[in-house]
């Protein structure tokens, strides 16, 4: 199996997409003579022409609301935030057009889109430019929300967001667009609502997404090196959330850390403990514990940004803490 | 290494404990099996010991506070050891315990690279348990119910004593159940114990005010719970039989005649015995109910009601049924004195498989007890007064007793029951037949 980055995996969920399926196409800033911000779209004007690979003034809301257009005339359109915290300007098309013309034309509109870019904090880029957003889009009933933390499920999820007949969010990282691993070659869809079992173990469950996944991962290492066997769970799909792998894997360890880059407050795994406590009431032996982001707009401060991210050292900690080992 | 010293579960039911007194002052040297304090139950008063060798630190219950089993009261540790503060000594409720109890939370650090984790990340949301209520994790809760494990008799080592799995599973170690109860912890010389004061009655006096409220003691609370879950949720029906004392009287009278000074029968050990006598001829009476099925006992062990100031316990006279009747009477009377003291150990008052209740020195006539779960049946016993009764034809007084047996429905059917009391009312009138 060939190793890819994140981004190039993306790239090529986008080629053949765009290869099997002359409706799809692909719209955004800087996405066509400039190959993408973060180079996801390397290539794609030169393989599919300004028609299909469309660079779009600085106008969130405005492009946002032709693809939505687009959806809506039968056109599969693929609109790339450069980041979302920009996309935060288009999220009345996100939210009051594209999740809900298909209810609101009593099921004749569906809305086949896929609004993708990188969420979340990168490095000292400020209050402004390190939001997750992910609670505020996975809140909307009539939008998807996937966030791959592997190349492998970035290309998975996005050809599967291309597919759906409902808006799509993809929340990918800019900090993940570097990251390589191995990428199945050609038809390759991870079907969206499957969370995936990322690292198996008996004492407690990490739940993750994205980010977080390799932080995650990184805590089981140090719990192992203290005989704690942790699962590490990435949800992969925020919404639909996949419901019986969580509390499966709580019913195994008993104990769960829900881990998210986003605010403490009504965040994912605010959602997730409650799955947990209503469906795994009876397997849990300690309180569900969070590690989120600071409950304070991201410092540019390197140290205190540092501090205000969910880290290994912290998840290490929740799980002693619902071991009771502290 | 610092020990914790917690509240102790020293009774089967006990959920929080008021401090009657400390044996041991902060500073003082303490060595493992001492006696730290004394500690007033739901039941009696019991003494809590040190667990570990050290010196008492951080006491952080005073004498009259009532705290929660499983919170920490007070910190063994090495002599000259620096103990760390914000975390080892929960918050306690002060006074009469119908304070608002504080949330229990926690301090933590993070582990390695000593940074102070920021404020909401965990979210760690430890809320207060409602006063008295036993915690457990929900996991816990359900291998106890099905390895059919008493919690009450858990000792929790989670936040705010919460039983835990591991707790479970170290107590699986152990053998039978009960065992993990601290019964072991020998009653100290009544030192010091002039200091407590069971009764909080108000006084025959009439105070200020229009009304006084008095708090609930331990042991009032302990009959309040007991006692809603009994006559509300069993179906509880009634018999009364009146059985003719005449030649239980005549027997007793010889008895004791025979024993001069050697002791005494009383009319209570001939109940208690020939209680004991009929059940063993009608186990359906001699029964728990459990929920999912009915454990009918081979054993017959008699649960005594006995009024002590400021309520009643019912210790329990075991294989009542082989027993002779000055046995009876010698444990009766060391039982109920026991009681009265509140110097009862939790293996003397637990276990009882039928009870009897004797109202008969008030000069009560007949009145019906309160079933004490998960026995399946009791007899309330009223006085022995000479009566005018048709005896042969003739009009004649005899000494006549009411006995009125309280029946879980659940258990024992009306003719069930009614048969058991017709052995009991055959015994009594003839004393004779209890050695059939």
């Amino acid at each position: 199996m060939p190793t890819l980055t994140y981004r190039d995996a993306l790239n090529q969920a986008l080629r053949e997409e765009m290869q099997r399926d002359g409706n799809v196409f692909l719209m955004g800033e800087e996405v066509g003579v400039y190959q993408g911000a973060y180079k996801v779209s390397r290539g794609l004007l030169e393989e599919f022409g300004p028609m299909r690979v469309v660079d779009t003034p600085i106008a969130e809301l405005g492009f946002a609301g032709i693809g939505v257009g687009a959806a809506m005339a039968g056109l599969r359109p693929v609109i790339e935030f450069m980041t979302w915290n920009f996309a935060v300007l288009a999220l009345d098309q996100i939210v009051n057009s594209a999740a809900k013309i298909l209810y609101e034309s009593g099921g004749q509109l569906p809305i086949p889109i896929v609004f993708r870019g990188p969420n979340g904090a990168a490095l000292q880029l400020g209050a402004q430019h390190s939001q997750a957003w992910e609670s505020w889009l996975s809140h909307i009933p009539g939008l998807k929300v996937v966030a791959p933390a592997t190349p492998a499920d970035a290309k998975g999820l996005l050809k599967a967001a291309i597919r759906d007949d409902n808006p799509v969010i993809v929340l990918e990282g800019e900090m993940l667009y570097n990251t390589k691993g191995e990428v199945p070659e050609g038809e390759y869809v991870v079907p969206i609502g499957q969370a995936d079992v990322k690292r198996t173990g008996q004492d407690v469950t990490l739940i993750c997404h994205s980010k977080t996944v390799s932080v995650a991962l990184k805590a089981a290492e140090q719990l192992a090196e203290e005989g704690v066997s942790a699962e590490v769970v990435d949800l992969r799909s925020l919404r639909p959330l996949d419901e019986a792998t969580i509390t499966g894997s709580v019913a195994k360890t008993n104990r769960a850390v829900v881990v998210e880059e986003g605010w403490p407050h009504c965040g994912i795994g605010a959602q997730v403990v409650d799955v947990i406590q209503r469906e795994a009431f009876d397997h849990l032996d300690a309180p569900v514990l969070r590690v989120t982001q600071a409950d304070v707009p991201m410092p540019y401060n390197k140290q205190l940004e540092r501090l205000a991210k969910p880290s290994p050292e912290k998840v290490v900690a929740a799980a002693r803490r619902v071991l009771y080992l502290d | 290494m610092a020990t914790k010293v917690f509240m102790e579960a020293l009774s089967p039911t006990m959920e929080e404990g008021r401090l009657v007194k400390w044996h041991k002052r902060e500073g003082e040297v303490v060595k493992a099996g001492e006696t730290l304090a004394e500690v007033e139950t739901d039941k009696a008063i019991m003494d809590l010991v040190a667990r570990a060798d050290g010196v008492l630190r951080q006491v952080a219950v005073t004498e009259g506070q009532t705290v929660p089993v499983g919170n920490v009261v007070a910190v063994i540790a090495a002599p000259g050891e620096n103990v760390d503060t914000s975390p080892a000594v929960a918050p306690v409720v002060s006074g009469s315990g119908g304070g608002r109890r504080e949330a229990l939370k926690d301090s933590p650090t993070v582990a390695g690279g000593g940074i102070a984790r920021s404020a909401p990340t965990p979210v760690v949301a430890a809320p207060a348990a409602e006063a008295g209520r036993l915690r457990a994790s929900p996991l816990a809760k359900r291998i106890a119910k099905e390895a059919g494990v008493d919690l009450q008799l858990v000792t929790g080592s989670g936040p705010g004593g919460r039983v835990v799995k591991r707790d479970l599973e170290s107590a699986a170690g152990r053998a039978p159940a009960p065992a993990s109860v601290p019964t072991a912890l020998a009653p100290s010389p009544a030192t010091g114990r002039e200091s407590f004061r069971v009764s909080r009655l108000p006084s025959p006096e009439r105070a200020e005010g229009a009304y006084q409220d008095v708090p609930l003691t331990q042991i009032r609370k302990t009959i309040a719970k007991r006692l809603a879950t009994s006559l509300g949720p069993i179906p509880h029906f009634f018999l009364t039989t009146e059985v003719d004392m005449e030649r239980a009287a005549e027997a007793r009278d010889a008895l004791n005649r025979q024993l001069g000074d050697r002791g005494k029968v009383s009319f209570n050990d001939v109940i208690v015995k020939a209680t004991a006598l009929a059940l063993t001829k009608h186990r359906a009476c001699n029964a728990w109910f459990q929920d999912d099925h009915i454990r009918y006992w081979n054993e017959v062990h008699i649960g005594m009601a006995v009024a002590v100031e400021d309520g009643l316990i019912t210790p329990v006279i075991r294989h009542a049924d082989l027993k002779a009747l000055l046995e009876i009477g010698g444990e009766a009377r060391d039982l109920a004195e026991k009681a009265r003291n509140r110097r009862l150990q939790p293996s003397e008052y637990t276990g009882a498989t039928f009870s009897v209740s004797n109202l008969g020195m008030f000069e009560i006539d007949q009145f019906t007890a309160v079933i004490n779960p998960p026995e399946a049946g009791i007899i309330a016993v009223g006085s022995i007064a000479p009566k005018p009764v048709v005896w042969d034809g003739q009009v004649v007084p005899r000494r006549r007793m009411r006995v009125t047996m309280s029946c879980d429905h659940r258990v024992i059917d009306g003719a069930t029951g009614a048969a058991f009391l017709k052995t009991l009312k055959e015994m009594l009138e003839n004393p004779l037949a209890m050695l059939l």
